[in-house]
């Protein structure tokens, strides 16, 4: 792991800048995956509707993005990770009242109603979406820290939230709220009769799934310079929610897999044929047969291999 | 005679149709464990799930030390003093011992919307947890998997959960259910300590295990209440022998 770390730390003094673009896109869906498996793998929730937290926080930058001027860094991401957060305690309040295949299900309803919401009306552009021609400025108190234009300097943004997002949701889980969660997922009305009310702690683990999803989506906008409705769909968030059981639920390592191992694949399938969505249906049916766990439960096969070997 | 901390009046749950249920009045004081028996389907579990919030009443009222709190959610009768354990085990399989306990002794802080501090470090909530944990006789098993343990054990895992929370009434559904002799033996020591400063309300099949711990009994018979008395009183009430008791002797 340290390994890895370091790979990613010293990537942009040694990689192109295609590679180093790739990889700033795979650590923001890493963050999107991350966010996703706190509701999914920690709270038992299955969402396919998660794309609207990540849509709508970078729906709130470009609207904060005057055209030809830059807006604050400091100023709107924390605006847009505010306004996912917003968005998912209204949603929550309303989706949570629902279990099992009705949560999903009501889960995508209201992110596709969000969807069409920016699809079908003329906020921010339509079906056609919209530009952010400058990014975000850093300046803070006179200072500029980094300059997002560059992409190694936005590299090291987005690295460094990924890092922080990982080492958050890591104490998060350990505390008071983490075992809760954790309790509600493995047998919620033991909880209740214990004396948790379980709404509410459902309730503030979709908001927060839903204010870090918000860090990627506004890293992601800032990336591609352009928001549209695709970003709140139900596609991306079926792509997501794949990234996640592909890497394994339950675990932090699991998602970042899982994003970088599903882009990578896109990658190489789209290299070798048009139809790549094949061959990567294909890669995904065959880990989610042989790696129920997904593909952290490699590691523990090694494990209990050599485990086996050594006896 | 004091003011019972816990009592139903007249309390009716209908299933469709069915009273599974009906019209039952029943009291429980601290220091005092009130046993309730009857057949199969008599609505004994469908009692204690009234009393414990796990199901909406139809009619009646539940009282707890005065105050009116039908139709409250379980996790509101609970945070009340009020424990519970199940019939089925009804426990966290993948949790480790210990983290059963810890997570219900958790329920007794004020909130657990607290991000940061790793949960390990409340050393009350932990030691509540072990002192539970040792009432129900799982000392040495802290760090073993509820879905590893036995049958026997999980029902221990169930009542020190319970206790975890610092019950004052305990509200325990057939405790002794598939526990061995020796198992079952030291589960009727335990009621009997737990009966000095606890209310329980014991549902039991166990008529031996009923008879030695049991202060006050009522039978149950199609969702009503038979008869209620003392284990004299009980065993000599003509009526019970004719719908429960004689049954065995037929």
């Amino acid at each position: 792991m340290i390994v890895c770390l370091l790979a990613l730390a010293l990537l942009p003094f040694i990689a192109d800048k295609f590679t180093v673009q790739l990889v700033t896109k795979m650590m923001i869906m890493a963050i999107f995956a991350m966010s996703l498996d706190l509701l999914v793998g920690y709270t038992g929730l299955v969402s396919l509707g998660h794309a609207a937290f990540f849509g709508i926080s970078g729906y709130i930058l470009a609207l904060l993005t005057p055209q030809y001027q830059a807006a604050n860094f400091w100023v709107s991401l924390p605006l847009a990770v505010a306004g996912a957060g917003v968005l998912a305690l209204a949603i929550g309040c309303l989706v949570l009242r629902v279990t099992g295949v009705y949560f999903i299900m009501v889960t995508l309803a209201f992110a596709q109603m969000l969807h069409y919401l920016f699809h079908d009306t003329r906020i921010a552009g339509g079906s056609d979406g919209m530009y952010i021609y400058l990014r975000p400025d850093a300046g803070i108190f006179g200072l500029r820290p980094f300059d997002l234009e560059k992409f190694g300097d936005f590299y090291f943004v987005v690295f460094a939230l990924f890092i922080a997002v990982f080492l958050f949701l890591r104490v998060v889980l350990r505390s008071l709220f983490g075992q809760v969660i954790s309790g509600v997922h493995v047998n919620e009305g033991r909880m209740r009769s214990l004396g948790f009310p379980t709404f509410r702690y459902k309730l503030a683990s979709f908001v927060l799934s839903g204010m870090l999803a918000g860090i990627a989506g506004y890293l992601s906008a800032v990336q591609f310079g352009v928001v549209n409705p695709d970003m709140l769909g139900w596609h991306l968030s079926g792509s997501v929610l794949m990234m996640v059981i592909l890497g394994g639920m339950g675990s932090l390592v699991g998602p970042i897999l899982g994003a970088f191992a599903m882009m990578l694949l896109e990658l190489g399938f789209q290299s070798l044929t048009k139809h790549w969505q094949l061959p990567m249906g294909l890669a995904i049916v065959l880990v989610a047969l042989l790696l129920p766990r997904g593909l952290v439960g490699l590691a523990s096969l090694r494990s209990r291999s050599k485990e086996a070997v050594d006896a | 005679m004091p003011e019972p901390i816990m009592e139903t009046r007249e309390l009716t749950r209908y299933f469709g149709g069915l009273a599974a249920v009906h019209g039952v009045s029943v009291a429980c004081n601290v220091g005092e464990l009130h046993a309730v028996i009857g057949p199969n389907g008599a609505g004994k579990s469908t009692l204690i799930n009234l009393l414990s919030g796990d199901l909406p009443s139809s009619s009646g009222s539940v009282h707890l030390r005065g105050h009116n709190v039908t139709g409250l959610r379980s996790d509101r009768i609970s945070r009340r003093g009020v424990g519970r354990s199940y019939q089925k085990t009804n426990v966290f399989l993948p949790f480790t011992v210990f983290d059963n306990c810890r997570l219900a002794a958790q329920s007794r802080l004020p909130s657990s919307m607290r991000f940061f501090k790793p949960a390990a470090a409340y050393r009350a909530v932990s030691s509540a947890a072990v002192r539970a944990l040792t009432m129900a006789g799982l000392e040495g098993r802290e760090g073993a998997i509820v879905a590893s343990l036995s049958h026997g054990e999980q029902r221990q895992v169930e009542i020190a959960m319970t206790l975890a929370t610092s019950p004052v009434v305990l509200l325990l559904d057939e405790p002794l259910a598939g526990m061995g002799a020796e198992e079952s033996a030291r589960m009727v020591d335990l009621l009997r300590k737990l009966t000095k400063d606890h209310a329980i309300l014991l549902v039991e099949h166990d008529m031996d295990a009923v008879f030695a711990v049991a202060d006050r009994l009522t039978v149950m018979v199609n969702g009503q209440v038979l008869e209620s008395g003392s284990p004299a009183q009980i065993r000599a009430s003509r009526a019970v022998q004719e719908a429960y008791l004689g049954v065995d002797d037929v």
